[in-house]
């Protein structure tokens, strides 16, 4: 039962990153905007959130408190996220370029902006790595909340993650209750369906196609921040730290067909996946309750391959039962001209 | 006091004039219809009322005062409200969700209190319609209510409905005209943009004619008939009629028997459709618009694939075939029995593709609804549009562009088709001169079936007589042309019979020379009862 326990937490960690930038880029594509920009958004919010703090703490010499070190990071990696999605949106609403070319420029852009700020500035440190300190780092770490941390079973399941993910969580649910309950949700809704109709209903169509694209793009940017403070070393700069995180969270939205509650499950799942052959690895024998077996020689590829494939199998799916209700949004990557004829 | 009028106004769409200071009047409690060619600049006009356009010239009115709609946000605060020829609906929410877009309100959204008030709405004007129903779910009458209604929520004065009645059955287009002349006595502005003159004699108080871009006319309806409303569109007199010529020694060609389509959404869009075509005859499609026209044409065409069914194709020249054919609809159901007498030589063609068919010998043209989409390619030149139909003559790997090329400028000539050569982008060409360009690659291809769907939408009058006469000229060659048309009195005037599809299924068959409108209206919108003349 430990080892089931230990595994869930483990998925719920890897998968978080896949929350945000799933999020992020179901609340651009709700306004017709199609970002492939995800996996760039992520690299700017994640050499933002960490040089925010790491410059900090070297410009004033001093360790920064781990709450701080925390609000600095997700309000950074948001801003430098939604930056990169500011350059899209002005790109593709106000000057109506192609969004599949623009959303892969600014994947190029964003990856080799990330990559150059972090060699630049770990070759400037004294260290040669682009790093935050320990006690920062600890703003990143698993929660010990009091009493609710310690109830058996309950407490090591859901009372055991960093605050990331509760604020992913919280979002994602925050994210479905808005477009389901609240007037601007409904409008947005409408702007992804059909820009026509939503401007002849006197909905400023450009407005909520900025405003859904950049929230959203910070909402990948603090993916990014998470992936380097917690997925790999923890708060050091690694060179390529995305990798595919963003490619992954852009299937993602397809496996839950545009909806913010499907995407934590989906993101779960991806997560589990990617950690699957660390506790459960080949020729050995697992146990898990009243159940053993040995597990069989799956190369690590297999795993890392199953998002994608899922993904394709979701996409089959859909399409052989057509339903209105998971379909993608109706003006998806289409620019909206009001006086087109 | 007009509740809304315009000065000089003008608007120009790149070099084009589409709007050329026009001077319009409306006052409440009247309905103002709007005429006018195509391109006469009507939808443009109103497009600047409703904010969808800004002018470039000119001013625009409402209650005397002078005012600027720059976005329909400011229409509807002076109570303008448009219902556009295509609904502007969100498909995936409901009617009340619909209708509360954009509406300023508390953060949430109320649904209950809101489809309350869309139902109040719905009952004082007697319409029909669930507010809580999924725009994907409806009909197109109900998505027209649907805009309707939304336009009166929001509380608008001045209702514009664009071509209301394209998309609907004679009866659906009277109950539409009920709910108008409600609104009327509420006091409302209407105006209502259209071109078929009955309605505009049966509805509106005033008429002002647009001809290209420019007010043609203004009168008072009663003083109107039709001669006078088509002459001050068009610029001088013409003549409406239509050509009916009869053709002698008609054979069977084709043979349609319990042919049933299912669409991707798993929708039975033909529902087992049995009928003959002739040679020498025009046969009308009638219905609304959805009823499996398009089905019907592709299957036939081979382009989609039919569920059930035969279609069968008879050669010419075989004296049985002129035995077997019964023009009489009645009696079609006698020979639609799927198996040909004895000894007529047949050729199965359902389940062939275009170019199994075409390799049989078998000479069948379609001229699609979506001229650019589907019919031509809309960036190419008449040249390699005319190539599409021939690519298969000429050396190897090479195609023959020279006879394509004389073939395109032969086209020029004849049908008179208004282009600066044959390297012209059809794109660039007017909607009457793309449908030319179709129709004649179409014909040059000496077709023995020759399928035309909604061959005359979006033409002026001028290029629709053009395109009669080439149908009919056809015609009278010996080709069995299906003709599926949306104007009921063109359909009246051109074929020989007219079959009325309503939901996929055939429900009568009749002559047009001795039909009404009424009966061809009364079949369109009926579902169950079987007709005289079909056999299911």
């Amino acid at each position: 039962m430990d080892l089931l326990v230990l595994f869930i937490n483990a998925a719920v960690i890897a998968g978080t990153p896949y929350l945000f930038g799933t999020m992020g880029e179901i609340l651009t594509e709700k306004s017709g905007n199609l970002n492939l920009g995800v996996e760039g958004m992520m690299f700017m919010g994640a050499i933002g959130g960490l040089l925010s703090v790491s410059l900090l703490e070297s410009g004033l010499g001093v360790d920064v408190a781990p709450g701080l070190a925390v609000l600095l990071a997700v309000g950074v990696s948001f801003l430098a996220g939604a930056a990169g999605a500011f350059i899209y949106s002005v790109l593709v609403v106000t000057f109506r370029t192609q969004q599949n070319v623009t959303g892969l420029a600014l994947t190029i852009f964003g990856v080799g902006l990330g990559n150059f700020l972090g060699d630049f500035f770990g070759r400037r440190s004294d260290t040669g790595i682009v790093r935050i300190s320990a006690r920062a780092g600890a703003g990143f770490s698993r929660l010990d909340i009091p009493v609710l941390s310690d109830i058996p079973y309950i407490g090591p399941l859901f009372f055991n993650y960093n605050i990331l993910v509760y604020l992913g969580i919280a979002m994602a649910i925050v994210l479905a209750l808005f477009f389901k309950y609240t007037r601007i949700g409904l409008n947005l809704r409408a702007v992804g369906e059909n820009p026509a109709a939503a401007d002849a209903a006197s909905i400023p169509v450009a407005k909520y196609k900025y405003a859904a694209t950049c929230i959203g793009g910070g909402i990948c940017g603090i993916g990014g921040m998470y992936i380097i403070m917690v997925t790999t070393a923890g708060g050091v700069w690694i060179h390529n730290v995305v990798a595919g995180f963003g490619w992954t969270s852009v299937a993602l939205v397809i496996f839950a067909s545009w909806s913010p509650r499907r995407a934590i499950l989906g993101s779960m799942i991806f997560g589990a996946l990617r950690v699957m052959p660390f506790y459960f690895p080949a020729n050995q024998l697992i146990t898990v309750g009243f159940i053993s077996f040995t597990m069989p020689n799956i190369p690590m590829q297999f795993y890392a391959m199953l998002p994608y494939a899922m993904t394709i199998f979701v996409l089959i799916f859909t399409s052989i039962r057509p339903n209105r209700e998971t379909n993608p949004p109706g003006g998806l990557g289409v620019n909206y001209f009001r006086e087109d004829r | 006091m007009p509740a809304i009028s315009t000065r000089q106004l003008t608007k120009t769409f790149d070099t084009v004039l589409a709007v050329d200071k026009v001077d319009f009047d409306l006052y409440h409690g009247e309905i103002l219809a709007l005429m006018g060619e195509n391109g006469s600049g009507k939808t443009t006009l109103m497009n600047m009322l409703s904010g969808i356009y800004f002018p470039d010239g000119g001013y625009i009115e409402a209650d005397g005062q002078r005012v600027t709609i720059a976005n329909p946000k400011d229409a509807f605060a002076l109570g303008v409200g448009m219902v556009h020829q295509h609904f502007k609906l969100v498909e995936t929410l409901s009617a009340t969700e619909n209708i509360l877009l954009g509406l300023p309100g508390g953060f949430f959204v109320d649904r209950k209190s809101a489809a309350a008030e869309v139902a109040e709405i719905i009952a004082r004007y007697g319409f029909t319609l669930d507010p809580n129903k999924k725009i994907y779910n409806m009909s197109v009458s109900e998505k027209q209510t649907v805009e309707i209604v939304k336009v009166l929520y929001r509380g608008a004065t001045t209702l514009i409905l664009d071509e209301p009645t394209a998309v609907l059955t004679p009866q659906e287009s009277d109950r539409l005209f009920d709910t108008l002349r409600n609104m009327k006595a509420d006091g409302k502005a209407i105006i209502i943009i259209t071109h078929k003159l009955h309605e505009v004699l049966a509805v509106s108080d005033r008429v002002h004619v647009l001809r290209k871009g420019q007010t043609a006319g203004i009168v008072q309806t009663a003083d109107a008939d039709r001669n006078v409303l088509t002459e001050m569109m068009v610029g001088q007199s013409v003549a409406l009629h239509i050509d009916r010529p009869i053709v002698e020694n008609k054979e069977l060609r084709l043979e349609v028997y319990d042919l049933c389509v299912r669409t991707g959404d798993d929708v039975l869009a033909l529902d087992s459709a049995n009928f003959i075509l002739q040679s020498g005859e025009i046969l009308g499609v009638a219905g609304v618009a959805g009823s499996g026209q398009k089905e019907l044409c592709e299957a036939l065409a081979g382009l989609c694939k039919a569920q059930q069914g035969a279609v069968t194709f008879y050669p010419e020249g075989d004296w049985r075939n002129r035995s077997a054919a019964v023009p009489e609809a009645e009696d079609s159901g006698r020979v639609a029995n799927g198996v040909p007498a004895e000894g007529v030589k047949t050729i199965p063609l359902l389940g062939k593709s275009p170019q199994e068919i075409a390799e049989l010998g078998i000479s069948l043209a379609f001229v699609p609804e979506d001229r650019l989409g589907m019919g031509l390619v809309a960036g190419m030149d008449m040249t390699d549009n005319v190539l599409l139909r021939h690519y298969k003559r000429g050396r190897g790997p090479f195609a023959d562009r020279p006879y394509s090329r004389n073939l395109a400028t032969r086209l020029i000539e004849r049908l008179k088709i208004a282009t600066p050569g044959v390297s012209t982008v059809v794109r660039r060409l007017s909607g009457g001169n793309v449908q030319k360009v179709l129709l004649g690659r179409e014909i040059a291809s000496v077709p023995r079936v020759l399928i035309v769907a909604y061959p005359a939408r979006g033409l002026d009058v001028h290029s629709a007589h053009t395109i009669y006469d080439l149908l009919n000229e056809q015609k009278q060659k010996g080709v069995a042309v299906l003709f599926v048309g949306e104007d009921l009195d063109v359909l009246l005037e051109i074929s020989d019979r007219i079959m009325v599809l309503c939901g996929g299924k055939v429900t009568g068959t009749v002559d047009a020379a001795t039909t009404t409108k009424e009966e061809v209206g009364l079949l369109m919108a009926q579902m169950d009862a079987p007709q005289a003349g079909e056999t299911n």
